[in-house]
């Protein structure tokens, strides 16, 4: 993860602000910073999303595109999950540098979309056991400010969300052998529910005190964080732990309660953004990445 | 808790928002400036095939026959007298260093001091020849463009709304509560370690937050600004301050009271 350098005089600081809950910029210990969210922000992806958590600035772009597939499922279609963390965020990613955060970023989500009701994956099915949708979640760190798991799976719901399939048939004729007719209108499609799809939401424990969307700054001064995945429900999908330090067993349970208070604010928040984006309609203006 | 998820919203551009009739006249390097051989040039500018071309990019100013380019964004280019407040990246190490200094200054520490003089390539080296100077304890530190701090007579101000700030030379602003002993025993190199109280807090916070603000809607950084800026920013709340819409209010506000002073 990106670090930044602090005095010990900086931090004692940052602690004792948590222990008051007032943080360096007045947050209380459960705010989130002012998130910016964009859909279809590339135009040759299925779906894709621009968030933007402070300085922390993510884009995640997801493409459909036909496969066969998995044996052990044969009638589902599945998510492949990459992350490129670009040397743009902080001269740390430079050349192979970013490749192991990328790496832990894309196992904590095909953790997190590890089961059953995330997504409804049999409607990916087109022809079991021939073909199916494969869908390539691409994302792009571009900037770096703490805070990032979050981010990112803010980002890759947003994505699905605008993500729209292509509709197709499946085709018998006599013999027996199945043909795919793509539909002549390049508007009919199928899009995904992303209703239970889990969004991450970080605890950096610092003191005594769980902080909620930490800064870069206060993430140096924790030692040991939980990352929880929960759903819109309020329901806990997945829980890792990371850092050096250690976390009492009575913590962590105060911190999964926090964190699934949070996460069904955070989830009410984007479905509304969401909604009112798309209600804008294909008129709306686009601000993209010159505006 | 709080939560706030907007959409985006389209930067509007400065000259509109601030009603200037006269635009001004940007340039990129390579840009042409003038064919008038009569001026002389000035920093960012150089001559070449009988007209003055601009180096950085930038706006023109013009004083007389005078003309420079002053860059919107640069890295910071030390002059003799400047105060600045740096950050310990890396030391020499060798055993005079590690039994005298180690207990002193470490790595990542912050400091403030004066550039006693600019090598050739551009290098300064300081010095902390005086009790104002020294390590810095608690507080926050703020990253600012270089361009955006006004040279002033002293850049240590205390404020009256209970906070002191440093506004070093080379974009490091350093916010801190105002030490309550003006008398320092130890030279400025032992930190004091004991918990700020909350109202300090809520001051250094504000103070932190309306100086983002201000850098965000490119103003210039000295003591009046902040002042101002802090004032208008009473009736918000902390955290709402770097709001987009409540940001430009603010700082709205802050133009206008320093128009006036001025005027």
């Amino acid at each position: 993860m990106a670090s930044v350098a602090l005095s010990e005089a900086e931090k004692v600081y940052i602690v004792h602000g948590v222990q008051e809950d007032l943080r360096v910029d007045g947050r209380g210990c459960e705010d989130y910073r002012c998130v910016e969210v964009e859909t279809d922000v590339v135009s040759n992806t299925s779906g894709s999303a621009r968030v933007k958590l402070g300085h922390t600035d993510i884009l995640v772009g997801v493409k459909a595109e036909m496969g066969m597939p998995k044996l052990e499922q044969p009638n589902e279609g599945y998510l492949e999950f990459f992350v490129d963390c670009s040397a743009n965020a902080t001269p740390e990613f430079e050349g192979r540098g970013g490749d192991d955060l990328g790496t832990e970023i894309a196992n904590t989500l095909y953790r997190i979309f590890n089961n059953k009701s995330s997504i409804d994956l049999k409607s990916l099915c087109i022809n079991p056991r021939e073909h199916c949708w494969v869908l390539y979640v691409d994302v792009l760190l571009l900037e770096c400010g703490g805070n990032l798991f979050d981010a990112i799976s803010i980002a890759v719901k947003a994505a699905l969300f605008n993500t729209r399939i292509p509709r197709v048939r499946v085709l018998e004729d006599e013999e027996g052998s199945k043909d795919i007719e793509l539909s002549d209108d390049p508007y009919d499609c199928i899009r995904l529910s992303v209703e239970n799809v889990p969004c991450i939401v970080t605890l950096c424990k610092i003191g005594c005190r769980h902080v909620v969307d930490a800064t870069l700054q206060e993430e140096a001064c924790s030692l040991a964080s939980l990352l929880v995945s929960v759903t819109s429900k309020g329901v806990v999908t997945c829980v890792r732990k990371v850092g050096k330090g250690s976390l009492d067993p009575e913590s962590i349970f105060e911190m999964m309660e926090t964190s699934k208070r949070v996460g069904k604010v955070l989830h009410t928040s984007l479905q509304s953004v969401l909604h009112k984006e798309e209600s804008l309609g294909p008129k709306r203006q686009k601000v993209g990445f010159l505006g | 808790m709080a939560m706030e998820m907007r959409l985006p919203v389209a930067r509007k551009r400065f000259s509109e928002s601030l009603g200037r009739e006269t635009k001004k006249h940007l340039v990129v390097p390579g840009d042409t400036i003038t064919t008038d051989t009569g001026f002389m040039r000035g920093h960012g500018t150089y001559m070449g095939e009988e007209k003055l071309i601009a180096s950085v990019a930038g706006s023109v100013e013009r004083v007389n026959k005078l003309i420079c380019v002053k860059a919107l964004k640069t890295r910071y280019n030390g002059e003799v007298g400047d105060i600045v407040v740096g950050r310990i990246t890396e030391r020499r190490r060798s055993a005079e260093d590690e039994l005298a200094m180690r207990g002193f200054l470490q790595e990542g520490d912050l400091i403030s001091a004066e550039v006693q003089a600019v090598f050739s390539d551009g290098a300064v080296s300081l010095h902390t020849r005086s009790l104002k100077y020294g390590k810095l304890g608690q507080g926050v530190l703020v990253q600012v463009s270089p361009s955006l701090v006004k040279r002033q007579k002293t850049h240590f101000h205390d404020l009256p709304c209970g906070a002191s700030v440093i506004l070093g030379n080379n974009g490091f602003i350093w916010i801190y509560p105002t030490p309550e002993h003006k008398e320092e025993d130890a030279g400025g190199f032992i930190a004091n370690l004991e918990p700020v109280s909350l109202a300090d807090r809520e001051v250094i916070s504000r103070l932190r937050n309306c100086i983002v603000s201000l850098v965000t809607q490119r103003m210039l950084l000295y003591d009046t600004s902040i002042l101002y800026c802090y004032e208008a920013s009473l009736p918000h709340q902390i955290k709402d301050i770097l709001k987009p819409e409540i940001m430009e209010e603010i700082v709205m506000e802050t133009r206008q009271r320093l128009l006036e002073q001025e005027g």
